[in-house]
């Protein structure tokens, strides 16, 4: 199956702490940041519209939106390909913050909705006089960014110590995390939970008081969703390149002995659980305001599954493969479903059985591959 | 199961405890292991059968007996996987491993290897041995450790012991079964225990790696206490100073291999029947 990565070797034997990345590692590092802070900014903003160098608001909005997955597959990665626990849940985390942001979004409008109210149209439809009480304080920007991170963090942290205190591992554990963002898209689409039923969240004007579709507003996003991502994929490595990372490892490959020297697997389970959830759900409040909309089929069971697909295409247990994976499958999925919707799910399907049987490693494993072919 | 301890015993240590309670272990009476009168039975099958055994500091002792007689059962009660019915299992002169979880018993020093190695197979032989290391186990001291230089000394120093130290960067899963049985050795060593309990620790091993093994144990009496359930009686004929031969749940014989191998109850039990 998956191998830790070719790691250097001091003159002990021992894993040399060389840093976070190779040398190679950091250049590749640094050009993405070039492109994603300077070049494509530059492109889309001071280009002029007619030029061929310039980037559309349909790529800004599309790329954004890759970033976000990526970070979502990110986060997989940390659970699944280091952890070996396959959650087929994490659509749900992304969701929930999804849902926090967007609930800021919505008391941002003011009287711009449809029915010129104070209160947003959905509150409107539903013939409530005010909102309903969790929409406290979501007014402040701060309070529903705490929100971002303390929904799916606490979720995921209660959800996952029972789970793992009670030791359900594999296919179960998969099965429960589908049926858990089953049920809450379920509880989502009903107009009386108070989240916009199926209609979910959209229409937003503002954010921080900037209009939401102006193009510096948008490019500001685009860059902070560059940032998360960068940011994401250093704390990634820093994680999977500690000691705490090669515990993780040892637990997918052989829980029983981590236990035998003196780790307890729950706690470590849970530390990385709950982290992968709070990283989703940063995840989904950067893609609400840049999509514009949220509403409860993000937490389809198809949604968390196509996670798990982009992450096992892209390669496990490598971090950067499974972003690499989000971009190619998600652009893929962008150019299908104009050129030929109805074969979208025929082709990604199709894509992860030959994934799985002919790279087992994903693109990652296709470069190392390559590398070691004369 | 009931944890019964027998406390009417003159040599009781905690009854008779003038004793300061020192931090660890305490082997000042140079027996670490007590085992008095330990029964245990499963749906009325007596598996122990008031069993007696004392093990002193640094000893390498050798415990056979045919299939049944109760080896893997004593080591389940010492490790804390089994409550005995009833008698008292002492490690040193304090630590009552009737009362102790698995865990705890593991952390006060009781090293157990089983059957079947069972190694980080995805990491390397340096890793498998970093992560087995006696230190601070929570998830935030964890994710916050780096290797020192006194750690990477002391991992090279078990690597040379289990004579692994050309194989440090190559992944477990990669080495010989007799490698990997090695290799488990290291990471029990590694969590610094004074009580070693060995589950037919050469089975499987070829004859060099036997031969080998034998060397390695030896070498360890001494620093460690050795317990070695084996089946292979060359190799016990080996290493064995004291053997202890289990049968129906009891010590039928105990002494050196010759006196063993002499007693007339012990050759009807091996070769009788």
């Amino acid at each position: 199956m998956m191998g830790t990565a070719f790691v250097p070797v001091d003159a002990t034997g021992g894993p040399r702490f060389a840093g976070l990345l190779s040398a190679g590692g950091w250049s590749l590092y640094g050009l993405a940041a070039l492109v994603l802070f300077v070049v494509l900014p530059l492109s889309h903003l001071a280009v002029p519209a007619d030029s061929p160098f310039h980037l559309s608001d349909y790529w800004v909005t599309l790329l954004g939106k890759i970033m976000c997955y990526a970070i979502v597959a990110l986060a997989m990665d940390l659970i699944w390909g280091y952890t070996g626990i396959l959650s087929l849940g994490h659509g749900l985390f992304f969701a929930l913050g999804g849902y926090a942001m967007g609930m800021y979004l919505m008391r941002s409008i003011g009287r711009d909705g449809v029915y010129q109210s104070d209160l947003p149209d959905f509150v409107v439809v539903c013939d409530w006089k005010s909102y309903p009480w969790y929409w406290s304080f979501t007014d402040h920007f701060w309070y529903a960014a705490l929100l971002v991170v303390l929904v799916p963090g606490t979720l995921a942290f209660l959800f996952g110590y029972f789970a793992f205190r009670s030791r359900i591992k594999g296919v179960y554990f998969s099965i429960i995390t589908q049926a858990l963002t089953y049920a809450t898209m379920l509880l989502f689409f009903r107009n009386n939970t108070g989240f916009g039923g199926n209609n979910g969240f959209t229409d937003f004007k503002r954010i921080l008081g900037f209009p939401i579709t102006a193009p510096t507003t948008r490019m500001a996003l685009f860059v902070i969703t560059a940032a998360a991502l960068l940011g994401f994929l250093l704390l990634g490595r820093w994680i999977v390149t500690s000691k705490l990372g090669r515990v993780l490892t040892a637990i997918r490959d052989a829980e029983t002995r981590v236990m035998f020297s003196g780790y307890n697997p729950l706690y470590f389970k849970l530390f990385i659980w709950t982290l992968s959830a709070v990283i989703c759900g940063i995840a989904g409040a950067l893609y609400v305001p840049q999509v514009g909309i949220i509403n409860p089929s993000e937490m389809s069971p198809a949604n968390s599954i196509e996670i798990a697909i982009w992450t096992a295409v892209g390669g496990r247990g490598t971090l950067i493969g499974p972003v690499l994976g989000a971009a190619a499958v998600n652009l893929g999925k962008s150019w299908f479903t104009k050129a030929f919707p109805e074969y979208w799910l025929f082709v990604l399907g199709l894509l992860f059985i030959l994934v799985t049987l002919f790279l087992p490693r994903g693109l990652a494993g296709l470069r190392l591959r390559l590398k070691r072919t004369p | 199961m009931s944890g019964g301890t027998t406390r009417e015993h003159w040599d009781d240590p905690v009854a008779s405890g003038a004793r300061v309670l020192a931090d660890g272990v305490d082997t000042t009476h140079r027996g670490i292991l007590y085992l008095d009168g330990i029964s245990v039975s499963f749906d009325g099958f007596k598996a122990l059968n008031n069993l007696s055994l004392l093990v002193d500091v640094g000893e390498l002792r050798c415990v056979i007996g045919p299939n049944g007689a109760g080896k893997t059962t004593m080591m389940d009660v010492v490790t804390g996987k089994t409550r005995p019915d009833a008698g008292s299992a002492f490690f040193g002169q304090t630590i009552d491993l009737t009362r102790l979880s698995e865990p705890e018993i593991a952390d006060a020093g009781v090293g157990r290897k089983f059957q079947k190695p069972t190694v980080f197979e995805q990491h390397t032989v340096f890793e498998n041995l970093e992560l087995a290391m006696k230190t601070d186990k929570r998830v935030g001291p964890t994710l916050r450790a780096r290797l020192d230089g006194e750690a990477r000394d002391r991992i090279a120093g078990t690597m040379d012991v289990i004579r692994l130290l050309p194989e440090a960067a190559r992944p477990a899963g990669m080495l010989s079964h007799g490698q990997k049985q090695w290799l488990e050795i290291g990471m029990l060593l590694m969590q610094e225990p004074q009580l070693l309990l060995l589950d037919e620790p050469v089975a499987g091993m070829t004859d060099e790696e036997t031969l080998r093994s034998a060397e390695l144990f030896v070498s360890l009496a001494g620093k460690y206490t050795l317990i070695v359930v084996e089946h292979d009686m060359d190799f016990v004929a080996r290493i064995a100073k004291k053997v202890t031969v289990l049968h129906e749940g009891a010590v039928l014989a105990e002494g050196s291999m010759d006196s063993v191998q002499q007693n007339e109850q012990v050759i009807e039990v091996f070769l009788g029947r």
